[in-house]
């Protein structure tokens, strides 16, 4: 019987060691896909990005934050929104269940410029 | 053309748009039984007063004013007046939103009728929960009775998450409670209480409270602007009623890509913009709705 050298117990191990903890830090859950995370800042009168482009059927986090004053979130086509209040981080989660173009807008009256704060999740195949 | 009280009353009953609040001749009978009296009054709403922009209303330091003198003119005049909402235009800078809401109010005074209601939009209190509205104005939601009829201002605009809120909710529920369930209800609101848009922000959050405290009563409508444009929707037996704005109109619901103001038509100075009279009657259950150019021509 072919004796185990125990140098490649030891290389063995270490990349064991090696790929879980890469698997772990990934965030990677098996039957899971991974979320993908949008951070979003809202200031009168924009969000920056203000176009988003997600995949369909692809787990999606949006991480709103403001800098200035209560803003809105509403996307109705795709049934989205929140409240973005300063100093709070508000998270919404979904999966794209359609593709197509999806105009929001904050539905927080904020000043002169409301109207115009607008923007786009462009959902793709 | 000018067309006076009594012109108009004769076309009320020929040609004006005529809307059921859902009771029938049975009700209409409960409801001379109560002593409601004839009368009418006049809806104004989103005039924008600091609005500037000669592609859209090159006349805009001027239309309130003639307005006013159109009012005036009707040989016969409402009872009261109500302004729906939006009565200054929007700005960040609360000394000049004070100094627009002065000069409306000067403007305003011409007016014959003394007797004036006032809401606010979202324009005039979204960004002070309706701190500068109050010292102009007053309470920004309200009731009272006018010759056997119950009317409600609502506030939907100084929570600038345009709600309601629960506060307001529970006053309205303890309000409604006070009446019967056929009495006549004219409920005055800025924002639609229907979802009528929402892509362009046409609803208010918490609306469906509102129509749920509202179904039992049988002879209910709302009155509102927000839209600037006329729009009639039913909820149940509850008949909601847009009015046209002073200022700039907004195209109809999902005409057009993005929500703005409709520009100026040299050809047809004014076009779509207006006022509204609405004619109560002891022995009818229904309101009838006459429009009115911003020159005081009967449309």
């Amino acid at each position: 019987m072919k004796s185990v050298r125990p140098w490649s117990v030891v290389v063995s191990i270490s990349i064991l060691v090696f790929v879980t903890g890469a698997f772990l830090m990934s965030g990677y859950t098996f039957g899971e896909e991974k979320e993908q995370v949008i951070q979003i800042t809202a200031k009168r009168f924009e969000y920056s990005p203000k176009d988003i482009v997600v995949k369909k059927g692809a787990p999606v986090v949006l991480e709103f934050t403001s800098l200035d004053r209560l803003h809105g979130f509403n996307c109705p086509g795709l049934a989205i929104r929140a409240d973005i209040r300063p100093g709070k981080v508000a998270r919404v989660r979904f999966v794209p269940q359609k593709a197509g173009i999806f105009p929001f807008h904050c539905d927080n009256f904020c000043g002169t410029g409301h109207e115009g704060m607008t923007g786009t999740i462009t959902v793709t195949e | 053309m000018k067309i006076d009280r009594r012109d108009f009353l004769k076309l009320a009953g020929i040609g004006s748009i005529f809307f059921s609040s859902g009771l029938g001749k049975l009700g209409s009978l409960a409801n001379a039984a109560t002593g409601k009296d004839d009368f009418f009054f006049v809806q104004l709403s989103d005039t924008h007063w600091g609005f500037t922009n000669p592609a859209v209303n090159p006349d805009s330091a001027e239309t309130l004013k003639k307005v006013v003198a159109s009012v005036n003119s009707l040989t016969d005049q409402p009872d009261f007046l109500v302004f729906t909402g939006d009565l200054t235009h929007v700005t960040d800078d609360d000394k000049e939103r004070r100094t627009r809401m002065s000069q409306f109010k000067d403007i305003i005074s011409a007016l014959k009728v003394k007797n004036i209601k006032f809401i606010p939009g979202e324009h005039d209190a979204g960004l002070d929960e309706g701190a500068a509205f109050k010292e102009f104005f007053g309470k920004t939601h309200y009731s009272f009775d006018h010759k056997g009829v119950h009317f409600i201002a609502l506030d939907n605009v100084s929570d600038p998450t345009s709600s309601l809120g629960d506060a307001q909710l529970e006053w309205l529920s303890a309000d409604l409670k006070k009446q019967k369930k056929d009495s006549q209800i004219v409920v005055f609101t800025h924002r639609p209480l229907f979802d009528l848009y929402t892509d362009w922000d046409w609803y208010t959050r918490d609306g469906a409270k509102v129509i749920e405290l509202l179904r039992p009563y049988s002879n209910a409508t709302v009155l509102y602007g927000h839209i600037h444009q006329e729009h009639h929707h039913k909820t149940g037996n509850i008949a909601h009623h847009a009015a046209k704005g002073l200022m700039y109109p907004l195209p109809a619901p999902g005409s057009v890509p993005k929500k703005a103001p409709v520009p100026w038509d040299a050809n047809q100075p004014y076009k779509g913009l207006g006022f509204r009279s609405i004619d109560v009657k002891a022995k009818q259950a229904a309101l009838s709705i006459a429009e009115f150019s911003v020159k005081g021509e009967k449309l």
